[in-house]
Parts: C-alpha cells; sequence; structure tokens
C-alpha cells in the first residue's frame, strides 16, 4: 500500500465519521418528531381522523297521522315503492335503463335527466327513476333484479291524504322546506324532507314532525359509507286526531254539490267541530311533490276560489242572521220586551234616505219574535236606532264577533265588528245613523265569518254560554262547560223562539223547508246579503231576480241554524256565495245536514238500546 | 485463514468463500425490512395481497439475486465497469429526454417490454461508482487541487441537468447529494464546501425562478400546509393525521383509519410509512428505523475497513444514497421536508427503486467481501 493511500484512509475515516455524525443528528430529529406527533399530539390527530372517518347521518322520523274524531285517517304517510339506479353497479347505465324500460316507462326526457345526474354525483350515489309504483310493477322488477344490474328497489313514505278535497282546507298539505323556512335544523336540510305547509300540517308541523334520529356511520374520503357504527332511531310524530267526522263531512260536500261554500257544523256544548268545509276545494296529494304549474293556474285562476277557505278566511255581511244579536241587545238594554211591536210598511225614513224591507207590502205591526221569524227590515232599522252602535258593537263581541278563536286552522280572519272607534280608526269619519241601520240587518260594516256565525249560533241556543270552536280533538276537555256571557234566559229564550219560529212557523221564511215527519224541530235564521248595491233605477224598473244575473253578481246566500229545538246540541252556518236566498238556497241545505245529525244520533241510541236488551 | 486474507491472495478467494464471508445477518435485515414492506401493501390493498404485495415479492426476488450476484463480483470489475456504466446511464437519460420532447410533458422511464425502466435510477449508482473510481486514480495532493474538482462537478451536473429536465426535483436532489458526500468524503478541502454553502444563498434564490409552479407550490405548501387544507397542503395534513393518531401502539393491523378509508394520497409509494405509524404506532415506525440503522451502521463500517479508495467511496456512496431515501422519505410524512418523490427504501411499492437500493447493498456486499483486495491508482486490474 502506499503511503498516500494511507493518508487517504485516514482522510475517509475522518470525514465518514463526521458523515456518520450527521446521519444520526438527521436521524435523532425523524425520532423527535415522530415522538411529537405520536405521543405529544396524539389526541389532538385522533380527533381529527375520528372527524374524517365518521359522519352523522340524520335519520328522518315518521311523520305522525291526523285522523278524525273517530280515527279514520286524513293524512297518513303511505309507503311509496321507488326505483333507483346506482350509476357504478351498472355495467352500462343506458343499457341497464333500456331494459327497465320493458317495465315502466321511461321518457326520452326523464332518461335524459338520469343521465345527466349520473354524470353530474359520485358514481356510487343512488338516483331516483321512477317512484309511486304500483306492488304489480314493483315487483316484477324486483323478480328481474338479475337482469337490471344497478338498479335499487327502493321504500320510502310520502304524504297521503285519503279523503282528498275532503279535508284540503282543514288538513292542509306538505311540501318540500323552503330556503327561508332553514332555521338550523339539520333536518329540516335532509333533501326528500317535507314539512306543513298548511292546515293542520302547518300549524301542528312541529308535533307531527317527531323527532330525528342518528346513524353514525364510517365514510371513506369520498363519502362512501363502510359500515354503520351505531345507531339512534327517530321517534315518530305524534298523532293528531281532529274532532271532524269524516262522514259527516262527506255528506256535507255531496250536499253542497257545485256551490261554493263555506259550512260550519259544531257541538253547541263542547265547542267541537264536527265538520267544517269549503268548497269547491282541490285535492292536497297534487302538492306533495310540487304541484305543476298547469294545476296551479287552474287553481289561481278559478273565481270560484277553490284555494280560499271560505269557512274561516273568507268574510262576509252576515245579513239577517245578524238580527238575533239586535234583538237581544234591545231586550237586554231594556229598549223593547216579548209584546212590544213596531209597523212596517215596507220603507223607513231616515232624514232624506229611506230604506227599504225586503217585503215590498210590509210587515203590518209585529213583535220582535215574528220580525226575527220573517225577517222584517223595517222593524230592526228602527229597533237598532233605538238601541244604538255601541250596545249592538259589545253584544256582538260576546258573541264571538270581530275576533279570532285561533282553533289551529290557517289564516282565520277577525271580521269586523264596527262601531265609532272603528269608523274613525278606518274610514276616517264619525259614526253615522245610517251606519246603524245597515248593522241592524246584519249589512254595512259588519262582516263575519261563517265560523263566527256558528259559535254565535251555539251561544245563542246553548244557555249563553261562551262556548269555543275546537278542531284538536281532546276526550277530558270534552265535558268542560264555559262561562255563561251574562245574558237573561228569558231574553235569550225570546231570541230562539224567534229562530224557531223560522223553520216552523207557517210565516217564517224558511217555513218551505222546514222538518217534516221527524220526532224532532230545528230552528235557524235566514240571510242573504247583496253583492251589488240597488240603485233607485234599477228598484223603480223592478228588482232584476237573482236567476237573471250573472253568478258573481247574486246575492250571497247565508244561515244559521241548530237542532233539536229542544235541548239544542248542535249548531250550523251555511254560506253559499252568490246562491241567491237564504231561504231558498241556504237553509235546505242545513235542514239536511241537521236532520243527518240528528237522525244518527237516534241511530246510535237505538243501537245502544237493542245492544242493552240483547 | 491467515493466508487468504493477506493483500494479493484475494484471487484465490472461491464462490463458497465468498459466499461464506457474505454477512448472512445483514442480508436477513434486509428481509426483514422487505417484508414488513409487503406486510403493510398487504394492509393497504384491504388485506390482500393483489394488487401490491404479489408483484413487491416478485420484484425482491429478483432484486435480491441481482444482490446477492454483484456481491459476488470482484470489486475490480465494477471499478473497470464505472466509467463505461456512467456513459451508458447518462445516454438513457438523453434519451428519455429526447422522447419527452417528442412526446407530451414529463417522460421519466423507458419502457423495456418486461419492466419500465428509470434512467434516473441507474444514474444514481453510475454516478457514485465514476465519482469513486476518478477520486480513486487521485492522489493525495491532487484530491487537494482545485482543477481537478472540475471533471468530478461535470460528472455530477450533466445527469442532474437531465433528471431535472424530466422533471424530477427529489431525484435531483438526491444525485447533488450523493455526489457532494463522495467529494466530501474523497477529501476536498473542507473549506470548498463552506464557501459553496455560502454562495449556495443566492443560487437558490436564482434557482427558486427555475421551479416549476407545481414545485414552487410544493414548497410552499411546505411552508404552510394548513393554507390550503383541500389542495395541496391535503397530503401533509391527511398523512400527520395518520401518523398521530396512530398513537404508541398504532390501531391495528389492516385497522388504520386514515389508510384503509383512502384519506392517505400515494398510501402504497411514497405514503407507505404513514401506514405503518398508524397501523402498528411508534413502535412499529421505531422498529423500521432500527432495521435501517443496522443497514446503515454495518455499511459505514465495512466502509471504514475497506482497503481501497474505490471501495470506501462506493459503499459511502451507496450507504449515503440509502440514508437520504429513507430520511427524505420520512421526513416528508412527517411534514419536516416538502412532499418530493422519493420513495420508503426497500418498503414503498415499485420496482426502479427497490432495484437500485438492492443493487447498491450488492455493492456494499461486494466490496465488504473484497475489501482486502488491492486496486493500484492506474486501474482496477493494473
Amino acid at each position: 500500500m502506499q503511503p498516500s493511500d494511507k493518508n487517504k484512509l485516514k482522510v475517509y475515516t475522518r470525514r465518514a465519521t463526521l458523515l456518520s455524525g450527521g446521519m444520526m443528528l438527521l436521524s435523532a430529529a425523524l425520532i423527535g418528531r415522530m415522538y411529537y406527533l405520536q405521543v405529544t399530539n396524539r389526541s389532538q390527530y385522533e380527533l381529527l381522523a375520528e372527524n374524517n372517518r365518521i359522519s352523522m347521518r340524520l335519520l328522518a322520523p315518521k311523520r305522525g297521522e291526523i285522523i278524525d274524531r273517530y280515527g279514520r285517517p286524513l293524512a297518513t304517510s303511505i309507503t311509496d315503492y321507488r326505483v333507483n339506479v346506482i350509476p357504478e353497479e351498472t355495467e352500462s347505465l343506458q343499457k341497464t335503463l333500456n331494459t327497465l324500460s320493458q317495465y315502466i316507462p321511461i321518457s326520452p326526457r326523464e332518461n335524459n335527466r338520469i343521465v345527466k345526474a349520473a354524470k353530474r354525483q359520485r358514481s356510487f350515489l343512488p338516483i331516483n327513476v321512477a317512484h309511486n309504483l304500483d306492488w304489480k310493477t314493483f315487483s316484477k322488477i324486483n323478480v328481474n333484479m338479475p337482469e337490471l344490474p344497478g338498479i335499487q328497489p327502493d321504500i320510502g313514505t310520502t304524504r297521503h291524504y285519503p279523503q282528498k278535497e275532503l279535508t284540503a282546507h282543514i288538513v292542509g298539505y306538505v311540501g318540500s322546506v323552503s330556503k327561508e323556512e332553514l332555521n338550523g335544523d339539520p333536518l329540516l336540510e335532509l333533501p326528500e324532507f317535507k314539512i306543513g305547509k298548511n292546515g293542520i300540517e302547518k300549524v301542528f308541523d312541529e308535533k307531527l314532525r317527531g323527532s330525528a334520529g342518528n346513524s353514525k356511520v364510517e365514510v371513506n374520503v369520498l363519502g362512501r359509507v363502510i359500515r354503520e357504527l351505531s345507531r339512534q332511531d327517530s321517534i315518530s310524530g305524534d298523532t293528531s286526531r281532529l274532532t271532524i267526522d269524516i262522514d259527516l263531512q262527506k255528506f256535507v260536500a255531496n250536499r253542497v254539490r257545485d256551490e261554493s261554500a263555506g259550512i260550519v257544523v259544531m257541538d253547541v256544548h263542547t265547542g267541537e267541530i264536527l265538520s267544517i268545509a269549503s268548497t269547491p276545494s282541490f285535492d292536497p296529494n297534487d302538492f306533495n311533490n310540487g304541484i305543476s304549474q298547469k294545476k296551479w293556474d287552474i287553481l289561481r285562476g278559478d273565481i270560484r276560489k277553490p284555494l280560499l277557505n271560505k269557512a274561516v278566511s273568507g268574510q262576509y255581511s252576515p245579513g239577517s242572521t245578524f238580527k238575533m244579536i239586535v234583538a237581544l241587545a234591545a231586550l237586554e238594554a231594556g229598549v223593547i220586551t216579548a209584546d212590544d211591536e213596531k209597523n212596517c210598511n215596507s220603507e223607513f225614513k231616515i232624514g232624506k234616505r229611506i230604506a227599504h224591507c225586503w217585503n215590498k207590502n210590509g210587515h203590518g205591526n209585529i213583535n220582535v219574535v215574528q220580525a226575527l221569524a220573517q225577517s222584517c227590515d223595517v222593524f230592526f232599522y228602527d229597533l237598532a236606532l233605538d238601541v244604538g252602535i255601541d250596545k249592538i258593537h259589545s253584544m256582538a263581541a260576546k258573541f264571538g264577533m270581530g275576533s279570532r278563536f285561533n282553533v289551529g286552522i290557517m289564516s282565520e280572519a277577525r271580521g269586523i265588528n264596527p262601531n265609532n272607534d272603528w269608523k274613525i280608526g278606518n274610514q276616517g269619519s264619525r259614526w253615522q245613523g245610517g251606519d246603524t241601520i245597515n248593522v241592524g240587518i246584519g249589512q254595512g260594516f259588519v262582516s263575519t265569518t261563517a265560523l263566527q256565525l256558528a259559535v254565535m249560533c251555539s251561544r245563542l241556543v246553548n244557555g249563553g254560554r261562551a262556548v269555543k270552536p275546537k278542531i284538536f280533538f281532546n276526550d277530558e276537555e270534552s265535558t268542560k262547560i264555559f262561562e255563561d256571557i251574562g245574558i237573561s234566559p228569558e231574553n235569550l229564550r225570546i231570541v230562539v223562539q224567534g229562530m224557531d219560529d223560522v223553520y216552523n212557523n207557517p210565516r217564517g221564511t224558511a217555513f218551505p223547508y222546514r222538518s217534516i215527519g221527524k220526532d224532532y224541530k230545528i230552528g235557524g235564521k235566514t240571510g242573504t246579503t247583496q253583492v251589488t248595491g240597488i240603485s233607485m233605477a234599477e228598484r223603480k224598473a223592478g228588482v232584476i231576480k237573482n236567476d237573471e244575473k250573472e253568478w258573481i253578481e247574486r246575492d250571497h246566500a247565508i244561515f244559521v241554524g241548530f237542532g233539536p229545538v229542544v235541548a239544542p246540541k248542535y249548531a250550523i252556518s251555511v254560506l253559499v256565495e252568490h246562491g241567491g236566498g237564504g231561504s231558498t238556497t241556504a237553509s235546505p241545505i242545513a235542514r239536511d245536514i241537521l236532520e243527518y245529525m240528528l237522525d244518527q244520533e237516534i241511530n246510535k241510541k237505538n243501537k245502544v238500546g237493542l245492544g242493552n236488551l240483547v | 485463514m491467515p493466508i487468504a486474507s493477506r493483500a494479493g491472495d484475494h484471487k484465490q478467494k472461491s464462490v463458497r468463500q465468498k459466499l461464506y464471508d457474505l454477512n448472512w445477518f445483514i442480508v436477513f435485515i434486509i428481509i426483514c425490512i422487505a417484508c414488513i414492506g409487503f406486510a403493510m401493501l398487504y394492509s393497504v390493498a384491504g388485506g390482500s395481497v393483489d394488487p401490491w404485495a404479489k408483484n413487491q415479492f416478485a420484484r425482491f426476488l429478483i432484486g435480491l439475486t441481482a444482490m446477492v450476484i454483484i456481491a459476488l463480483i470482484d470489486v475490480r470489475v465494477w471499478m473497470f465497469l464505472a466509467y463505461p456504466f456512467y456513459i451508458f446511464a447518462l445516454s438513457m437519460l438523453v434519451i428519455v429526454d429526447v422522447m419527452g420532447v417528442m412526446g407530451k410533458g414529463s417522460q421519466r422511464w423507458l419502457d423495456l417490454g418486461f419492466m419500465n425502466l428509470q434512467p434516473s435510477e441507474l444514474m444514481k449508482i453510475a454516478l457514485v461508482m465514476a465519482l469513486a473510481r476518478y477520486f480513486h486514480c487521485l492522489s493525495d495532493d491532487d484530491t487537494l487541487k482545485i482543477k481537478n474538482l472540475i471533471k468530478p462537478i461535470i460528472l455530477i451536473i450533466l445527469p442532474v441537468v437531465l433528471v431535472y429536465r424530466q422533471p424530477d426535483l427529489g431525484t435531483t436532489l438526491l444525485i447533488v447529494m450523493g455526489g457532494i458526500t463522495i467529494l466530501f468524503a474523497a477529501g476536498v478541502r473542507l473549506w470548498l464546501f463552506v464557501a459553496s454553502a455560502v454562495a449556495l444563498i443566492p443560487a437558490t434564490i436564482g434557482f427558486w425562478q427555475f421551479l416549476k409552479p407545481y414545485q414552487k407550490q410544493r414548497v410552499l405548501t411546505f411552508l404552510d400546509p394548513e393554507k390550503d387544507p383541500l389542495g395541496t397542503g391535503y397530503h401533509i395534513i391527511q398523512s400527520k393525521i395518520a401518523l398521530g393518531s396512530g398513537g404508541i401502539y398504532g390501531k391495528g393491523f389492516i385497522q388504520g383509519t386514515q389508510s384503509q378509508l383512502n384519506f392517505l394520497p400515494e398510501k402504497h409509494t411514497d405514503f407507505i410509512f404513514t401506514v405503518i405509524a398508524e397501523e402498528l404506532g411508534l413502535i412499529g415506525g421505531l422498529s423500521l428505523l432500527l432495521l435501517y440503522f443496522i443497514l446503515l451502521g454495518y455499511a459505514m463500517i465495512v466502509s471504514v475497513s475497506v482497503k481501497s479508495q474505490f471501495g470506501r467511496l462506493l459503499v459511502l456512496g451507496m450507504v449515503t444514497t440509502f440514508f437520504f431515501y429513507m430520511f427524505i422519505n420520512i421526513a416528508m410524512v412527517m411534514g419536516l421536508v416538502p412532499v418530493v418523490g422519493v420513495p420508503l427504501p426497500l418498503v414503498s411499492y415499485g420496482g426502479s427503486a427497490m432495484l437500485t437500493l438492492l443493487v447498491g447493498f450488492g455493492f456494499i456486499f461486494s466490496a465488504a467481501i473484497h475489501k482486502e483486495t488491492y486496486i493500484p491508482r492506474g486501474g482496477s486490474f493494473a
């Protein structure tokens, strides 16, 4: 070995030692870093790893049912047979769709939608192909699964309203959550989640909704679910039991036929609303998955306003049905007694104005009972002036006019129970005597809803108790006795006598439409309100008969009724838009409905009696 | 056998004797490391030998055979082949460069039909051999002369330019560091390194201008990974989460959530250390490091006992290459250095790097078996 090579070794050894030292330092840095990550900061990274891996999936709760008083479904969640396709499990998406089209029709537009969706989203996510399939088709697809790669039959739920148009205005409908409705509740952000949009569905929404469950799942980096780690099942929404009797509701709708009407039937003691109908109606099932523009336009364009709930949202002049209030106000104030008479010669002068009675021949000398039975206008013009608007106003208020009951049906209208303050506030002028005359026969500024009229009638015949209408069934509350509104029983009796005579006195306005051949009597009060004013010229030329007018110009027909006259149980209000006369159109409807109710009552009692005998 | 160990008696060593002299314990350690690799590839495939573990095993067998054959061949043969091999590797680099210009974008490998050959991997070995031979042939005095540094620097710069053009920043750095290490070990004056380091500062600024946008991005992301958590920083963050959440004992074999659920990028290649650390914990990571240290320590001890400068520098070049692979890879997955494509030696999936490292160990063993062999300054068989 040459000497220089020896030196080389020496230099090399020194340098190699230095290098080794450097390598050791670097390695120490690696170990230090490992310790820092895996020991010092371990918990922090463990948390991050768990966040990566675990995803919470909300489980939508089953929406509660809405049932009638006897438990029959009004809104229910039904099984929806659907077919989805998972693109990554198909050999070719188009091929699978082609095969599937042997079982269900797939339009080119649908096909296009599915193909587009497949391009847009992760290939393991399902795309809905069809829903609302019948069981036969659904099972056919299930049987043929082997030739349908990627097809995934799926069973979901859809809201269903078995009574369709019958309960649309009561129950309402559900719809997808809008942006404005998002409130941070993650449940609302589920893509298929529906919330109440109208009616009981909306008012009772929180309770019907139930509470969400959740499923902790492990996901991979693409969000694919690998397995479920834990699950907390959702809690179904509460069932909402209504006071509605769906049989009665059906009867009412059939009886009204094509009229545009609002009808309320209630128990005069408990306030339970047995039927609340508004016709024409719409099918709430159309709204579940978003109504088509065409259907919506038809509903919106209909002059008979199918979307409006005429029983609670429509506000109408009560007409002559308001005369009971005026009469009671006068009797209570001592302005009149049962025997006091007034003369009607068909005309009533106030200043320069002449107000007319509906009866061109006049009623002659009549007392308050007769005036109610025959609906004499002149009697009530005079009586209203005698009593004054303030007493009429406070009496009307006692019977529920001008206020909401908040029963739980959407858009309950308040109506107008006018007085001087109201007129100054709303019309900017003082109350005039002429205003009082108009209110005396339920026209002018006063306006009410069918619901308010039914409540008024109930309070008149239940012994003067402040019964409140309700739509949610509650057994414990059904025996609750409402407070007395403080009217003398004798005065109530006088007014009720008048209502009895409307049907049952030969001179009563609804005598031709009375109940015949029954063990019971029914009572009520007719009302007809003008939609358009009658000009002097028209009056001279002779009033045009309703039948000859355009539908939209015809008078509204109104009726409030109750039965039986002895120990009243049910009250009804019937409001037929542009129906013509209260006696001719509304009172027969009220009679038939009351008879249906009372006959059923008797049948029920008989059945119970027979049962006891056996 | 004292006679056989005497200088000049090397020719008498029979194949059997050489096989006996081969350090089988170190071979065993290499097999152990490779087995950790197979196990992890089995794990990241979700508990399957397909698609990685099986292939890797086959490549390892080929590499191991090549290693033993190289170990048995006289180290003078390797010295003789150093320059031709360098020229061969350089021409391959030129070929891929030309192909890259003609084709589209980056081109790093040649398709040989049975395997993809990365000329840059060949070059790592060829450069070490060429530099070792060059310094072997210089006298002590000549080593200190600056003019004698021109040739080795050209030897280093040629492949660096070509590999950088591919572009492959990781391999470029490995080649530069490998070359500089040999210059250092060969005894080039220390002040030159210090001066170069000082000169490097403005050079780095200049170099920055030449970096491709994605390379700049990698460096920037390295400096602040949280800045862009869903973009380029994502890999580093997810890798650190995997490592950190593994803790001391790990989540268990095939139980790593980060790796099994694909939150980790490149988990079978560059980021496989993360899988080890996640599933086997600090214990697993340190065990692997220990195995690496045994290999490195053995090689360093061998290098100082080798009689020829060529042999010493060859061993040192191979061992530092091995060390840089290991250090850069692990430091990268732990967020200590920017993400550059450097595999974990003998563990990451991939043929070229595994072959390079096993061939490198072949040379280390060859130098070890033939450590008494005298090679005159003039040439291998002179």
